[in-house]
């Protein structure tokens, strides 16, 4: 522990610190995007970072969206496929590469101000107020709108009907599988030009799962690009129009859904076969 | 046995003092609260923080005494709270731009922030004594009773007096006013919803756009207010002294964590339960007991289970009771 | 061997300040600061072992100061006969009772069955503190009416007020069991509200019971374990050899009292920084950090975290208590209205950041450093005050100003902590 002001000694002390909810440390982006037109709606082209001043983590990643697509990032354990999306978002202190969406480089903006440029983004986990009702989880994630959000809220009631009916509950009461639905309507408030879903199927059960896919291919066809993470590779590259496997933080193959289902090399080390 | 005689005394001996300061406590307990859910730590400055927004208010209020204002029954250190709060936020947010920001910006662990809070409490407690000294102050001033012995006993015939204090209803009335006015900016606007989410998930929060530096800010502000609306009303009910108000800090402490830290609902129940125990337990029965027993069964000591001095073993005995029962308090702490 | 370099600096620095003061103000006052300084030594040397070694944030350092002061009123002091058979044997009765109550309540709560043991509980705590009031009561009033004037209490046990120290030590370390065995046990632990809360307690009984200490009427003329200054005046060879360093007898008396105090504390502060190196060295203390560094991993080893955790709390409090003791000697009274949470709790904990958190040379460098501080603050503080307000016409502002001077420590205290937080958070002499 060499860090004084991170070393908290272990104490465990709840009657003086409160450790839950605490923010995560970021990199310090201050910038302001640039131009960049041409190239897809959105790419993270040839990055290459880690945490803080830590090594490495990805290595000359490329991961790209194309409008109206679903795109995968799929691949082995620790390969750095939930880096390479935080890295997208700006959660990854990049050393070389660039982000660009829709024309402009953002490479050098802060995450809220991706959101404000149109990017929407569910984390893993933590990715609701487990305190606040579902309606109030939809209004936060509207936070950064200044216009009437009713409209958008009934078009994440029409997507998810189960919030509707629970939209007074506290969030945290809900279910796996319903958690995760509040946790894309809340992404989805802000009207996002790309969404962007960190393995959002992640301990959910087998049925849940296909209903969220299928939740996820209907948000694609309103127009949203998605980029998202996801374990269960065969399922996800179905739907994928462009899937991505890294391993070791580097591209090992890219190409559509089907190419990769196709590809033997593919299917053996991540498919099982 | 004299039922009614024995309410009335109970009411005058233990009710009525026990709500007055179960709403200072509460009041004080919401700030502490409010902190340890958005900033996440328990703020040792807290008492202090009281204090210097007292003494900042009672400074008005001598300033408009000598000026001839008067509120006419109602003590003029009322007018003198705006004041008080004005300049309790600005030296809250004047430290933490100069010393919490710095931590915050770090993300440090909250028991850093802890003993910087230590650090805080110091300076605190040198300013407001370099200012208005160690010394007791009053500043209490207009009409004394709401309703005093004689009028209460021509009005009811009994042999029991039943007093209530002006500074009393006030404390009651302002401090129900005040929760309203809180519950209703933290569960029905828009920065009072995002200070509840910055609270809850300060990542998700930042992914919704919420402002992490303007939640703090409006966080100290409603600190401000509440450590200088409890104050004064502390001050005005017994008396004002930086070291009593320093000493607040167990009793609040208390409150907080027996109704469960970073719940709000949860301080405000923790405030009245330590207030009752701790009046209730230091309070000589005597008279109460007189009045119900059978004159052979009349206690010849005070009843009194113990001494006054013994009041923050009373908040303390109730904490640990508290805390073997239900380990995060009453009301399961939630983020705020 | 910059490793050395920097403690031996630091503290060659403590000394020249120390010296300075001899040489500027006067050696009384050097001597002065010295011997508290060595006692706050051992307190933040107890503290650091808390925080440092384990995390543990205890906030009510004043309290085991506090009880180190009343061991040395319960080992010294003659006893008081007539109080005995006023209502001694009543008053220890009482105590039996009281304790056999909770005893029993906690008996009954391990073995009754879920249903019925907090009624139980309940019925034996009411019944026990009736029966316990009851027994006490008079008796306290029979003892606090011997002689109230100048005993009204029960007294010591007339033995050396050197054994003292040890027994604050037992005794502070006997409530740091009580505490941490409670506080520590719950599911997450509370002990910074646990001990803020005992702390104060403590104090309030050392007010209210008068029977144990005479409460707020101080107890006056402690045994010393050094000679009397006056009898030292009185004594002509001491006179001669005070002449013979060019000294007149009272000077000479007071500087040798104080030396000897000084030898006494400086014995008792290497002896307890030698264990306390010796313990951080050993296997035990390589544990110790290790839960504090990984106590999931720790766990995860069998090792049993809550055990070492309340030993080092023991350990920690013992030492406030011996400190607590030796204090309470150097001052020669015991005054339960001094004991302040700023000046015991809080102040230590300045000492103990500031010198450095977990590193014993930096405790023990952060109580002398901050020490000289609080004592120093003030004659400096009205200099600079007096020259501040030098060009004022005379007014109640510039009064006010100077009057004010002394609340410049609690001012100081906290922007020395700040800053140290800021800009060197490991303080001054780092862990590693």
């Amino acid at each position: 522990m060499s860090d004084p002001l991170h070393d908290d000694r272990g104490n465990r002390d709840r009657s003086i610190t409160n450790p839950a909810g605490q923010g995560s440390p970021l990199p310090g982006y201050h910038g302001t995007a640039k131009p960049a037109p041409g190239g897809p709606f959105l790419i993270g082209d040839a990055m290459t970072g880690g945490y803080g001043r830590g090594a490495d983590i990805l290595h000359s990643c490329t991961i790209a969206v194309e409008r109206g697509e679903i795109a995968v990032i799929v691949g082995p354990n620790g390969a750095g496929k939930s880096t390479a999306m935080k890295a997208v978002f700006g959660m990854l202190d990049l050393r070389e590469g660039a982000v660009r969406l829709d024309g402009e480089d953002i490479s050098r903006l802060s995450p809220q101000d991706r959101v404000k440029k149109g990017m929407g983004f569910v984390p893993q986990t933590s990715n609701i107020f487990t305190s606040m009702s579902v309606e109030e989880n939809l209004e936060m994630g509207a936070f950064i709108r200044e216009d009437d959000i009713s409209g958008t809220m009934a078009q994440v009631y029409d997507l998810f009907p189960i919030l509707k009916e629970k939209r007074r509950q506290p969030a945290g009461e809900l279910s796996g599988g319903q958690r995760q639905q509040v946790a894309v309507g809340r992404a989805l408030m802000t009207k996002p030009k790309v969404l962007m879903l960190d393995e959002p199927t992640a301990g959910v059960s087998p049925i849940v799962m296909d209903e969220l896919f299928d939740r996820i291919i209907e948000v694609a066809r309103t127009g949203i690009p998605i980029l998202m993470v996801e374990q269960n590779a065969r399922q996800a590259l179905e739907i994928a129009d462009k899937g991505y496997v890294l391993v070791q933080g580097r591209n090992a193959h890219t190409g559509t859904g089907k190419e990769l289902l196709a590809d033997p090399e593919v299917r053996q080390s991540f498919l099982g076969g | 046995m004299d039922l009614l005689n024995a309410l009335v005394a109970l009411t005058n001996f233990v009710l009525i003092p026990a709500i007055a300061y179960g709403s200072q406590l509460a009041l004080g307990a919401l700030g502490v609260t409010l902190v340890y859910g958005i900033l996440r730590f328990s703020n040792f400055a807290h008492g202090d923080t009281m204090a210097f927004g007292t003494m900042v208010a009672i400074l008005v209020t001598w300033g408009l005494q000598s000026m001839g204002v008067s509120l006419g029954p109602l003590p003029t250190a009322l007018l003198a709270i705006p004041f008080g709060i004005l300049g309790c936020a600005a030296l809250l947010l004047a430290t933490d731009r100069v010393v919490y920001r710095f931590y915050r910006a770090q993300k440090a662990v909250p028991v850093i922030l802890v003993i910087v809070s230590m650090g805080v409490m110091f300076v605190y407690n040198g300013i407001t004594r370099f200012i208005i000294g160690p010394d007791t102050q009053s500043f209490a001033d207009g009409e004394r009773f709401l309703m005093n012995a004689r009028q209460f006993r021509e009005w009811t015939g009994l042999a029991e007096p039943l007093v209530i204090r002006w500074t009393q209803g006030i404390t009651l009335v302002t401090a129900v006013i005040v929760v309203i006015a809180l519950f209703w900016f933290l569960n029905r606007t828009r920065t009072g919803k995002s200070m509840r989410a910055y609270s809850d998930n300060e990542d998700l929060a930042l992914l919704s756009g919420i402002d992490p530096e303007k939640v703090v800010r409006v966080t100290w502000l409603i600190v401000a207010a509440l450590a200088t609306i409890a104050g004064v009303l502390y001050g005005l009910d017994k008396s004002f002294m930086p070291f009593t108000y320093f000493q607040l800090l167990l009793p609040i402490f208390a409150a907080a964590i027996v109704g469960g830290l970073g719940s709000p609902v949860g301080a405000i129940a923790g405030g009245f339960v330590i207030a009752f125990s701790e009046v209730g337990i230091t309070y000589a029965w005597k008279k109460v007991l007189t009045y119900l027993l059978p004159e052979s069964l009349a206690p010849d000591g005070l009843v009194q289970l113990l001494a006054t001095d013994y009041k923050f073993a009373v908040s303390f005995m109730i904490l640990v009771v508290v805390l073997l029962f239900r380990p995060t308090g009453l009301f399961r702490g939630k983020s705020v | 061997m910059s490793n050395y370099l920097r403690p031996v600096a630091m503290l060659a620095l403590v000394a020249v300040l120390i010296v300075g003061t001899g040489f500027v103000q006067s050696w009384n006052s050097a001597l002065l600061i010295l011997n508290m300084g060595l006692v706050s030594a051992v307190m933040s040397l107890g503290v650091n072992l808390q925080w440092g070694f384990a995390g543990l944030f205890n906030v009510g350092v004043m309290g085991f100061v506090a009880l180190g002061g009343l061991s040395v009123v319960l080992v010294s002091m003659p006893p008081v006969p007539e109080a005995w058979s006023a209502g001694g044997a009543r008053i220890v009765a009482g105590l039996i009772l009281g304790v056999g109550a909770i005893a029993a309540a906690i008996v009954a709560w391990k073995t009754l069955s879920k249903k019925v043991r907090g009624w139980a509980v309940a019925g034996i705590l009411v019944v026990g503190f009736i029966l316990y009031r009851m027994v006490l009561s008079p008796a306290v009033d029979a003892v606090e009416s011997v002689n109230a004037a100048s005993t009204g209490y029960l007294g010591g046990l007339g033995l050396p007020v050197l054994l003292a120290w040890p027994v604050g030590g037992l005794l502070a370390a006997g409530a740091a069991w009580i505490i941490g065995k409670t506080a520590l046990g719950l599911r997450s632990d509370y002990l910074a509200i646990a001990t803020l809360g005992i702390a104060e307690i403590i104090i309030a009984i050392l007010k209210n019971e008068d029977w144990l200490a005479r409460g707020v009427k101080n107890v006056i003329g402690l045994p010393r374990p050094v000679p009397n200054e006056v009898d030292l005046q009185r004594d002509p060879g001491f006179v001669e050899s005070a002449a013979g360093w060019g000294l007149d007898p009272t000077t000479a008396s007071t500087l040798y009292v104080k030396a000897g105090y000084a030898l006494l504390f400086a014995a008792v502060l290497v002896v307890l920084l030698i264990l306390a190196q010796l313990a951080l060295k050993s296997p035990w203390g390589r544990m110790m950090r290790a839960i504090r560094d990984n106590e999931t991993a720790a766990r995860a080893m069998g090792k049993d975290v809550t055990r070492r955790h309340l030993q080092v709390f023991i350990l920690g409090s013992a030492l406030c208590g011996i400190a607590g003791a030796m204090m309470t000697t150097l001052d020669g009274q015991l005054t339960p209205q001094s004991y302040q949470p700023l000046r015991y709790t809080f102040l230590i904990w300045v000492m103990v950041i500031v010198g450095g958190s977990g590193n014993n040379y930096g405790a023990v460098l952060g109580g002398f450093l901050i020490w000289f501080l609080w004592v120093q603050v003030e004659p400096i503080g009205q200099a600079l005050m007096g020259f501040i307000t030098a060009g004022m016409g005379e007014g109640w502002l510039k009064a006010h100003l100077l009057d004010s001077v002394q609340h410049m420590r609690l001012l100081t205290m906290g922007v020395v902590l700040l800053l140290v937080l800021r800009f060197s958070p490991r303080g001054l002499l780092p862990e590693r």
